[in-house]
This record gives structure tokens, C-alpha cells and sequence, in this order.
């Protein structure tokens, strides 16, 4: 049996609380590849290395079974918001 | 099958600490900085070659021991596994956004002038 995205989702939801979360299945449906962006006010005060430790470490058991997990983002709620907002004049201009 | 036994034994820890220390940066990888066999370790070694720092690659697809011994000594699951000064610095991911965002070249200057 393999790790579905929704495993996945569900993994991280419970350990990191995320106000947003999207986990993208990039292995064509074998469940074994996955790219993740998740916000989170746990990752506030961290830095990228740690933040990423604990996305690992929600994701300790189905990381046995994952071959590839991209973490494409993680940020504060506050990282989020800013980003969103330069993305929206971004596509304003 | 279950393995309950860990990887990291004494002496291949021992053996890290040596590998890490031997050169300013070491990168743990699929395939060599030459013949990359992974697009993620291909990217890493690409940021690292226009940094124009010297690095030390070392193939982990040569040796399994080795590879799941890694994983314990990082406390990271994937390759690549990029070390600086001895230190674990990252994978891909966090490579590639400090690399966008400066701090690695900032980490790459202070870990050549020490």
C-alpha cells in the first residue's frame, strides 16, 4: 500500500496545525512523489532548515514509503500574506 | 520487511564526522558532480559549481550502508545532503531558496575565509 496525498495531508495537519496547506501528488498516482507548500505559526521564530525538520518529522512513517518530497514552501501565516499580496500586484502589473 | 537494527553503526559515525570535516563543503549525492543520476543532486551541483567554491561529492547510490547511515546522521530522510564546515546545511529545497535568497553565498564566504 502506498502513501496517498491525503495521508499526507492528514499527517500534517495534525502535527503543524497549517492555516493553509497543498500537497501536489507529482508521481503520476503511485504515491511515492510529493511537492508540498504548508503555512503554519508553529514555523514562527525557526529557520528554513528546522522548518523543514518538522515537516520530515510529521511525515516520519510515510516518509519511509515516500521517494521524493519537495518542500516548496514553508512560512508563518504573516510570510504568507505577503506573498500572496506581491503575487496578486505581480500579476496586476 | 521490518529492519529494526540502526545503519549508523560507531564506526561509520565516526567515518562521517571525518568525511563532513575533510573539505569545506561535501555533498552527499546521486551520482557524481560529473554524472549526476538525480535532477534534485543535479541542481545542487549546479549552484555549487557557479559559486565557483571548491566541493567534495560523494556517491551515495555506490554504497547502501553508507546511504542509510546518512539518513540517521542528518536526521534527513532524502539525497542530496549538502554539509558546510561540517555542519548540515540541507537538501535541494533549502539549497535552492538560500541560494535565491543570498544566505548561501553568505554561509559559502564565511566557511572559506575561516
Amino acid at each position: 500500500m502506498g502513501v496517498t496525498k491525503e495521508k499526507v495531508e492528514s499527517s500534517l495537519e495534525a502535527k503543524l496545525n497549517p492555516s493553509h496547506i497543498e500537497v501536489v501528488d507529482t508521481s503520476g498516482g503511485c504515491g511515492a512523489s510529493f511537492v508540498v507548500e504548508i503555512v503554519s505559526e508553529q514555523f514562527e521564530g525557526k529557520r528554513l532548515l528546522e522548518r523543514h525538520r518538522m515537516v520530515n518529522a510529521a511525515l516520519e512513517e510515510e516518509m519511509k514509503e515516500i521517494h521524493a518530497l519537495s518542500i516548496k514552501k514553508a512560512v508563518t501565516p504573516e510570510q504568507w500574506k505577503q506573498q500572496q499580496e506581491s503575487n496578486l500586484s505581480n500579476s496586476a502589473a | 520487511t521490518v529492519r529494526c537494527s540502526s545503519a549508523l553503526t560507531p564506526e561509520l559515525k565516526s567515518t562521517l564526522d571525518k568525511v563532513v570535516n575533510s573539505n569545506k563543503v561535501v555533498l552527499f549525492m546521486k551520482g557524481t558532480k560529473d554524472f549526476p543520476q538525480c535532477g534534485f543532486s543535479n541542481t545542487v551541483v549546479q549552484i555549487l559549481k557557479s559559486q565557483n567554491v571548491p566541493f567534495e561529492t560523494i556517491n551515495i547510490l555506490e554504497n547502501e550502508l553508507l546511504r542509510q547511515g546518512l539518513k540517521e546522521y542528518s536526521s534527513w530522510p532524502t539525497f542530496p545532503q549538502l554539509y558546510i564546515e561540517g555542519e548540515f546545511f540541507g537538501g535541494c529545497d533549502i539549497t535552492v531558496e538560500a541560494y535565491q535568497n543570498g544566505q548561501l553565498q553568505e554561509v559559502l564566504e564565511k566557511a572559506m575565509c575561516n
